[in-house]
């Protein structure tokens, strides 16, 4: 797997295979290495302050030879879930699912059923969809008010994953100064979809989350 | 969706212009993308680093495809019990982080597994002022969470722990959409 080579080139293979650590990297037998493994995600402020931006990451420690070949599987439902009303149960999804090079989004919409299981909710009359970018230059597309992103970024998560692991495995006894990136280098497959704060909620805190779901 | 229909429109008719200029008898057909099915949950993730730090190994599967809403009855017991064997900092009764929480109260936040966010201002995990409004890249969101986990009341206990010194990433983001750098 190319993911755990990528590691044992920096020496912590029997430790990653025992004690994993990072993000949300292969962080569970089921989906690590897989494409429906989430790495990372991130919910911020937009440059316009009037809107939030989503971020999914997807299929960590890709080396950038591995990152040409990398694909979204149209199988994998991504869906960014939104609570705003503080019961920790989503009241608006937003879904991201690829068919054909192109990578849809439906929502901010209420999901027709809450849960482990979802639909593509293809009734919904937001979102939009954008180009899968494949090289280097981003293809953004954007659509009232919103806008949309798929497509190989380098991976914005930064931890010397080597070190915490030579540290849980007994074999260290702190960080060293300065500490080295494991994840330098490395990129990700980005889901990104920012969105009128108006159309998730007026003021206050919302809880958020990120699923992956396969057909 | 307007853009699926317009999308299918537009495909409908470039089949029907490739359709007429080779048979003239075959049926125009409108192919929109098939979305159908039920797609049934594999991963999820609210804060950085959750899973693998606090999930004891033979639950991490289970703890992927359990709603946040379920978290707390089924893992914050483990969360607490994995917490004091991690951290000297959470060793004695009483101890607390520098957000004043008990190994009881942190884990309480943290069993459920989804990320807060502010619709009102800044947006980070941390930044010394604001604790918890989102998660933005630049966030180093690790040293964070060994502060809180090694770091003790003041931040001063286990100091070779609480910060791998790493602090930023290795390419600078964009400041607009869509704000992640470009892939190596």
């Amino acid at each position: 797997m190319k993911n755990l080579k990528r590691i044992s080139k920096i020496g912590v293979i029997a430790i990653a295979c025992t004690f994993i650590i990072a993000a949300d990297h292969i962080d569970a037998p089921a989906v690590q290495g897989g494409n429906s493994d989430i790495t990372d995600f991130y919910a911020f402020q937009g440059k316009n302050t009037d809107n939030l931006v989503f971020v999914a990451n997807l299929q960590g420690l890709l080396s950038p030879s591995a990152t040409s070949s990398a694909t979204f599987d149209e199988n994998v439902l991504v869906e960014f879930n939104i609570d705003n009303t503080g019961d920790h149960v989503e009241d608006l999804v937003i879904q991201a699912i690829p068919r054909d090079g192109k990578m849809y989004f439906f929502g901010p919409i209420v999901p027709s059923q809450t849960g482990i299981n979802s639909t593509v909710e293809i009734s919904s009359t937001v979102g939009g969809v954008v180009d899968i970018t494949t090289g280097s230059n981003a293809i953004v597309a954007t659509k009232n008010g919103m806008s949309f992103f798929a497509g190989p970024r380098d991976d914005p998560f930064f931890m010397d994953f080597a070190q915490y692991s030579a540290i849980i495995g007994g074999t260290s006894t702190s960080f060293n100064s300065p500490g080295a990136d494991t994840f330098a280098g490395t990129n990700v497959m980005s889901i990104v979809v920012e969105v009128p704060k108006s159309m998730i909620g007026e003021s206050g805190t919302i809880n958020t989350w990120v699923e992956s779901k396969r057909k | 969706m307007k853009t699926i229909k317009i999308f299918s429109f537009a495909l409908g008719m470039s089949l029907m212009t490739f359709n007429c200029s080779n048979n003239d008898d075959a049926v125009m057909e409108i192919k929109t993308p098939d979305f159908s099915g039920t797609y049934a949950q594999e991963d999820q993730m609210g804060r950085p680093a959750v899973n693998t730090v606090f999930v004891s190994a033979a639950s991490k599967d289970n703890f992927n495809v359990t709603i946040p809403s379920a978290q707390q009855a089924a893992f914050q017991s483990m969360f607490q019990t994995n917490l004091e064997a991690l951290s000297p900092a959470f060793a004695n009764p009483g101890d607390t982080n520098a957000l004043g929480q008990t190994s009881a109260a942190f884990t309480g936040l943290l069993a459920t597994d989804v990320l807060n966010v502010s619709l009102d201002g800044t947006t980070t995990f941390y930044d010394g002022t604001h604790v918890l409004t989102g998660r933005a890249l630049a966030d180093d969101v690790i040293t964070v969470e060994l502060l809180l986990i090694f770091g003790g009341e003041d931040f001063s206990e286990n100091p070779g722990l609480s910060n791998d010194n790493v602090d930023a990433n290795d390419k600078s983001f964009f400041t607009s959409f869509p704000y992640l750098a470009s892939p190596w």
